[in-house]
């Protein structure tokens, strides 16, 4: 992976920087000891690994400011991080930047059920957001699979989805308001627990910029009142086309399950290896999760089985306790990690339209077999967003850059057939260079003078996103 | 000018020489008068995509609004935001195109449960001030490739540039729609019945307040779980007044609601408030005119003589006003000076020469 020379004027000046981000900061949010900067060196790209210039943990948004401001001043690139759970690269490191990490910010700010949002700091994690209403019924929606680590900030800044957005939207659809500082240490109240913007929706463009507009320090958030209920169905079928037409035919049929879940059959096989959650070894398996009171949850899957008989399932399983329930969930849950045991791994992200599934399995069987790296596929098959997992070996040489093609492919061929490189994941270092597939030039340079508005010097994470090669020009300016 | 293709709209934007007037329908004359020569975006016309199994639509701009409309109804489906007409409110005649309802990111009573009309569209081709086209998002309901420019086109007006083709995720139509009426209930005392309605885990889908009708919950889905959930409803509700469920002709009354029809024709200035819903009755108080509730309380439209600031009037409140009929200054609610330089630097990227709508959202 191609990274930006360090600016060496940056370099020459560490001990110096340092003393300033010192002078303003308390004695332990400053770290510059290289064995205490190891682990800002990479998130969940681990692949890919550099040393940070200094890490700053801040523990108010005005020490935030202080800190941007002083590196805005130095001319120092900023690395926002969350929790470092992007699977994209979005928090790695240059060794002439700053991480400024939000984990120290952690707290609930104001909780208001009767105005239906909650308001925190935006180190916070995702699940302990959840955690702070549901003792009242209450529940924040966007679940990305990394919920017990992963920040609101990250999520904010990849604009996160997870296996229940097919109902709820992702973190766009319920982000209200932030504070946000801007790299020249401005602060800036952006939206409010009130709908849409008084003038341009800078707050939906702020959402998924991948932390190259500012640092968001407060985030006001949607909740929601609990269903009184959820179970998941178990659907297996002997061809993925079959499954794929199922999928269609729920959609279409007017019940909106909260969640429809797709596994093929490396994918079942490796996660029953691990989990032993006793799924049937079948082609395709859907999970499809329906919510509402006992009366009406029976309803939904009345309906979705009376669909799926007409595609002549192999296997139809309704979970009638809380345990079967965990069970039906327990493979899908459990398949990164099933995954994991096996060998290496590379998880793709690409979404395309519900149409093209059937295709787009058969061309990744088809390309796995020229690569000669299997390929499982476990995805969220309501809104397309595919989870390819390409095994690798990383102590094999060559395998890496073998897997990245094969990847690179699998990615072109999303894009190819309507639809794009990254549905919940985000850019980062990982996707940069394949945004020309996607994008003409003049659609990346109308991105990039949003960023020349809120950051004019270039310095928030700005290796980021855009192909170096199109960002040079502004990065170097 | 009426560009009929994306390369026409390109060279009537490159050819400018003075500011533009964007007109899709000319059913949303807000914010200031506008004095250049029109860009009609009317010929910009008709469907380039719609696979309902994907619940997926692609639409150029100029496409009228109930034609969009009819075209998925009859698939049994619809945009998820309930686009509403402001035409007949705003004494505007002319017909709503689909590129007006996101310029202006228009939603109905649905945007308290299905979100705003920003969040159903998920992709969009537009020229920019210098006429060079542009796309971003695409045709899939997840994606997070690049920034989001789609959120920021979704109301603004016309501003960034002129909106050439939409693309929009929808949603099946459900089989059952119930209504309770609270009617013995004025605005102050709708809001809490709303929230209680809203913070239940019933799946409300309309929550406001008509005059001469009351407060307004609804909720949709299949049959049993509508009658299952408006007899909870009904129960919750009880507290507050006299309950009254209503199946047929409801959808005359969230129509009215959408399209705020006890102020058609009257006289007067249109305010708009969006606001956190618990302060609604307190600004209801110090307007002291007539208003129309959504959003559970969180939208305010009000109508007040010609010349009253119902800004100043309903201070202070968490939130944003428009006044969407009146003339004056100040039709778009004032931004902190911080934000304000934000959209500033955004315009002049997207429209160095100014030409695209100019002053509209001042």
């Amino acid at each position: 992976m191609q990274m930006p020379i360090p600016n060496a004027g940056v370099l020459a000046r560490k001990a110096q920087i340092v003393a300033r981000l010192r002078a303003l900061l308390p004695a332990d949010a400053v770290i510059d000891d290289p064995a205490e900067t190891r682990a800002y060196e990479c998130d969940a790209l681990a692949a890919y690994s550099c040393a940070p210039l200094a890490v700053v943990l801040p523990r108010t948004t005005a020490e935030v400011a202080a800190a941007l401001r002083l590196c805005h001043d130095e001319g120092v690139p900023v690395v926002p991080r969350g929790a470092g759970t992007s699977l994209a690269g979005g928090a790695m490191p240059s060794a002439d930047a700053v991480v400024l990490g939000l984990a120290r910010m952690n707290a609930v700010l104001e909780v208001d059920y009767d105005n239906r949002f909650i308001r925190v700091e935006a180190g916070r994690t995702n699940l302990s957001v959840t955690g702070a209403v549901e003792g009242e019924g209450w529940f924040y929606a966007p679940d990305p699979s990394s919920q017990l680590a992963c920040a609101i900030a990250g999520n904010i800044a990849m604009n996160s989805g997870g296996a229940h957005c097919l109902k709820y939207g992702v973190t766009t659809n319920n982000l209200l308001g932030v504070t946000l500082v801007t790299m020249a240490g401005e602060v800036i109240e952006i939206g409010g627990p009130w709908c849409d913007a008084a003038g341009l929706d800078l707050l939906g463009v702020i959402c998924g910029s991948e932390g190259q507009l500012g640092v968001v320090t407060e985030a006001t958030l949607r909740i929601l009142r609990a269903p009184e209920g959820a179970r998941p169905v178990l659907i297996g079928f002997d061809s993925n086309e079959v499954a794929g037409a199922c999928v269609a035919d729920i959609i279409r049929a007017g019940v909106l399950p909260v969640a429809i879940e797709f596994m093929d059959r490396p994918c079942i096989r490796a996660t029953e290896d691990f989990a032993h959650a006793g799924y049937p070894d079948c082609e395709a398996l859907l999970i499809v999760e329906v919510e509402g009171s006992g009366a009406e949850i029976a309803e939904q899957l009345g309906l979705i089985r009376r669909i799926a008989e007409r595609h002549s399932p192999v296997e139809f399983r309704e979970a009638t306790s809380e345990d079967e329930a965990k069970r039906i969930w327990l493979g899908r849950k459990s398949a990164f990690g099933a995954m994991g045991q096996i060998n290496d791994y590379m998880c793709l992200d690409g979404t395309i339209p519900v149409s093209s599934l059937p295709h787009v399995l058969r061309r990744i069987g088809e390309m796995s077999a020229e690569f000669g790296l299997a390929v499982g596929n476990v995805f969220h098959a309501g809104d397309g967003n595919m989870h390819p997992l390409i095994l690798y070996n990383a102590n094999t040489r060559g395998d890496l850059e073998r897997c990245e093609a094969l990847g690179a492919e699998i990615l072109k061929l999303c894009v190819e057939v309507g639809g794009c490189l990254t549905g919940e994941h985000g850019v980062g270092i990982e996707k940069r260079d394949l945004m020309g597939v996607q994008f003409a030039p003049a659609d990346l340079e109308a991105q990039m003078r949003v960023k020349d508005v809120f950051d004019p010097h270039w310095l928030l994470n700005p290796a980021k996103v855009f192909p170096l090669a199109a960002s040079a020009p502004r990065r170097t300016a | 000018m009426r560009p009929e293709t994306e390369a026409q709209l390109s060279e009537a934007i490159r050819d400018a020489r003075a500011p533009l007037r964007i007109v899709g329908g000319g059913t949303r004359p807000v914010g200031a008068d506008l004095s250049g020569a029109a860009l009609h975006t009317g010929g910009l016309r008709g469907v380039s995509l719609y696979e309902p199994a994907a619940l997926t639509l692609v639409v150029r701009a100029g496409t009228p609004l109930a034609e969009v409309g009819a075209l998925i109804a009859a698939e049994g489906q619809r945009l998820p935001f309930e686009p509403v007409r402001w035409g007949p409110v705003l004494g505007a005649a002319g017909e709503s195109t689909i590129g007006g309802v996101v310029a202006a990111n228009v939603s109905g009573p649905r945007r308290i449960q299905a979100g705003a009309c920003r969040d159903s569209l998920i992709g969009v081709r537009f020229d920019d001030g210098s006429g060079a086209v542009v796309k971003n998002g695409g045709r899939v309901m997840k994606n997070v490739t690049g920034y989001d420019l789609v959120k920021l086109m979704a109301g603004s007006w016309g501003t960034l540039g002129v909106l050439s083709e939409l693309s929009f995720k929808l949603l099946p139509a459900p089989a059952e729609q119930a209504t309770l009426i609270l009617p013995d209930l004025d605005p102050a005392a709708a809001v809490p019945a709303l929230s209680a309605a809203l913070g239940a885990p019933y799946d409300v889908t309309g929550a406001g307040w008509l005059p001469g009708t009351g407060a307004m919950v609804r909720i949709e889905g299949l049959s049993e779980s509508v009658s299952y959930r408006a007899g909870r409803l009904a129960v919750l509700l009880a507290p507050f007044g006299r309950v009254i469920e209503m199946r047929d002709g409801a959808a005359a009354l969230w129509r009215d609601l959408g399209e705020v029809a006890p102020f058609h024709g009257a006289t007067g200035d249109l305010w708009r408030f969006s606001v956190k819903p618990g302060d609604a009755p307190g600004i209801v108080a110090r307007l002291g005119f007539p208003v129309v509730l959504d959003w559970g309380g969180g939208l305010i439209w009000a109508l007040v003589p010609e010349g009253t600031d119902a800004r100043a009037l309903a201070a202070p409140f968490a939130g944003h006003a428009t006044r969407m009929r009146g003339s004056g200054a100040g039709a778009f609610h004032p931004e902190p000076a911080p934000v304000a330089a934000l959209s500033a630097g955004l315009r002049a990227q997207f429209d160095p020469r100014a030409i695209l709508n100019p002053g509209r959202m001042g």
